[in-house]
């Protein structure tokens, strides 16, 4: 191991992943969301559920709820975030990277939660084409 | 700040420095030069050789100092296995070691040993009956913690010895958790081989000490210059090996007392845990632990979250799991212990120590059931519990 990856892999969280998860933003079960995604489980130790309420195309509200790191719980809150207010076209663009650099990166060892994020996302639309699929 | 944190490391006792401070400053010279000025290092190595020795019931010429307590255990076992590979290649250890040992196990299984890891019970504490049963012609050591960093389980180390001097094989524990707490005895446990670490008993990082029983043989690690009767090379680090003889003889001085002490505190942190927070589980045995260490698994939240959130409030304390490439990797001693796996993710050590205080553990008592509601109320598992 190069001793650069080595000093990175040792890397501690940027204040912005701090921040998210000390003062997680969109924390919490929905009433009646139009769909849910649950990704991760928890014998591997991260768990997410991502819930969406979608008017027309746009994801109006999107909240979370994670059991995981700081990593984890940072990266579900950042994402909620970034979802909101987005098309569901749009909102699938959205990628891990995106995510981790919202947060001004993250450690290379917790990257892997950013793109349970970004499966949590995907995993909730999917969940509301299946409903309004089943609806009509 | 409040610091839980004493089986990581311990801060250095204020007497300890003061010893250092002149074999840091003035007496600068080589242990190994043969003028006058070289005499003090010299003498000073071995009055703290005898205090260590002291400490643990055995001769100061058994007691060969190292860089601490990882190079102590390596040292005892591919010293040892270096020693007799002609004879047998099967060593027997248990799941739940410091990685010092299991890495250098590891490592000895690569180059054509045979490693059988003893289990533990849900107590962490391994079953002297496997230990019996897993004996063989060609078994060359025996390598079993006295006591656990993460739990704090304490194997019966004399019935161990006991099992291994019947068959006549060499064993070696890591007392490197043990010393300072528990009063050892070499003389009385009948152990060959035992490894010490100075930084865990108020003294410098950087210096340890194996204990080598007369007569046990071992194939020395560092090749070089004559120091530590030819079994340990190098240049001794003079002001660390005396802050450690410092820190043995305060320790003999100080065992009753802290350990009066510290079980107080100790145990009063984990009566309140328990009163003011539902869904945990005290990992370890009762009785059989360290009077310092508290494991505690809380469920529906991760370890480190929990950390970190007390390192806002200026509590540093450690959990077990590390997230690794793919996923949290739960301790492995908390998994041998037969802990799942969700469960033990969510795993956090107290372990206190001799500046503690009653105030310490009473703001605890006060931030950390908040913390741990407000994680459990991010978890799914807790919502669909109670939601
Ligand atoms: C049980 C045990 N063995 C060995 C070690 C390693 O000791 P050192 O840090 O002195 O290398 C530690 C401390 O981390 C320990 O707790």
């Amino acid at each position: 191991m190069l001793w650069k990856e080595w000093l990175v892999m040792s890397s501690v969280y940027t204040d912005k992943v701090l921040d998210y998860f000390r003062n997680p933003r969109n924390m919490g079960k929905m009433e009646n969301p139009n769909g849910v995604g649950k990704v991760g489980n928890a014998v591997c130790g991260d768990v997410m559920f991502i819930y969406v309420k979608i008017e027309g195309n746009v994801i109006t509200d999107c909240t979370f709820e994670t059991f995981g790191c700081v990593a984890a719980i940072a990266t579900s809150s950042a994402l909620t975030e970034m979802a909101k207010g987005r098309t569901l076209d749009d909102a699938l663009t959205i990628s891990n990277k995106d995510v981790a650099d919202k947060l001004d990166g993250l450690p290379p060892l917790k990257m892997h939660c950013s793109l349970l994020a970004e499966e949590g996302l995907k995993s909730a639309v999917e969940d509301y084409h299946k409903n309004n699929s089943q609806t009509k | 700040m409040i610091y839980l944190d004493y089986n990581a490391t311990t801060p250095i006792d204020k007497l300890v420095l003061e010893k250092m401070t002149p074999y840091l400053k003035d007496f600068y010279s080589n242990p190994s030069s043969v003028y006058r000025f070289a005499q003090e290092s010299k003498r000073a190595i071995e009055n703290a050789r005898s205090y260590v020795a002291d400490l643990i019931s055995a001769d100061p010429e058994e007691v060969i100092f190292t860089s601490g307590g990882t190079e102590a255990d390596n040292f005892a076992i591919k010293g040892r296995a270096f020693f007799y590979q002609d004879k047998g290649n099967h060593i027997i250890t248990s799941k739940i070691e410091h990685h010092a040992v299991l890495k250098s196990c590891e490592f000895l299984k690569k180059i054509g040993f045979e490693i059988t890891y003893l289990d533990v019970d849900k107590y962490g504490i391994i079953d002297l009956n496997q230990l019996e049963e897993s004996i063989r012609n060609d078994t060359v050591l025996v390598s079993i913690m006295y006591a656990n960093n993460e739990v704090g389980s304490i194997q019966p180390i004399k019935n161990i010895s006991k099992i291994c001097n019947k068959n006549g094989i060499i064993f070696h524990t890591d007392a490197v958790q043990a010393l300072g707490k528990i009063d050892i005895s070499v003389k009385d446990l009948n152990v060959d081989l035992l490894s010490i670490s100075s930084h865990k008993i108020y003294g410098p990082k950087g210096v340890g000490a194996l204990y080598v029983k007369k007569g046990v043989k071992l194939i020395p690690l560092h090749h070089g210059g004559g120091q530590e009767r030819n079994m340990r090379a190098g240049t001794e680090n003079v002001p660390g090996i005396v802050g450690f003889g410092e820190a043995c003889r305060i320790s003999k001085e100080e065992l009753k007392e802290q350990e009066k002490k510290i079980r107080l505190l100790r145990d009063k942190l984990e009566e309140g845990i328990k009163q003011k927070i539902p869904d945990i589980k005290v990992n370890g045995h009762h009785d059989k632990r360290l009077y310092n260490t508290l494991n505690i698994c809380f469920k529906y939240i991760e370890g480190e979250s929990i950390l970190i959130n007390l390192d806002f409030e200026g509590i540093c304390t450690s959990s077990g799991s590390a997230c690794t490439s793919g996923s949290l990797e739960p301790s492995h001693v908390l998994l041998s212990m037969g802990i799942p796996h969700e469960l033990s993710h969510g795993s956090l050590r107290f372990s206190l120590g001799k500046f503690n205080t009653m105030r310490d553990i009473d703001r605890v008592l006060e931030v950390l059931p908040l913390i741990i509601e407000k994680l459990r109320k991010i978890s799914p598992f807790w919502q669909k519990k109670y939601g």
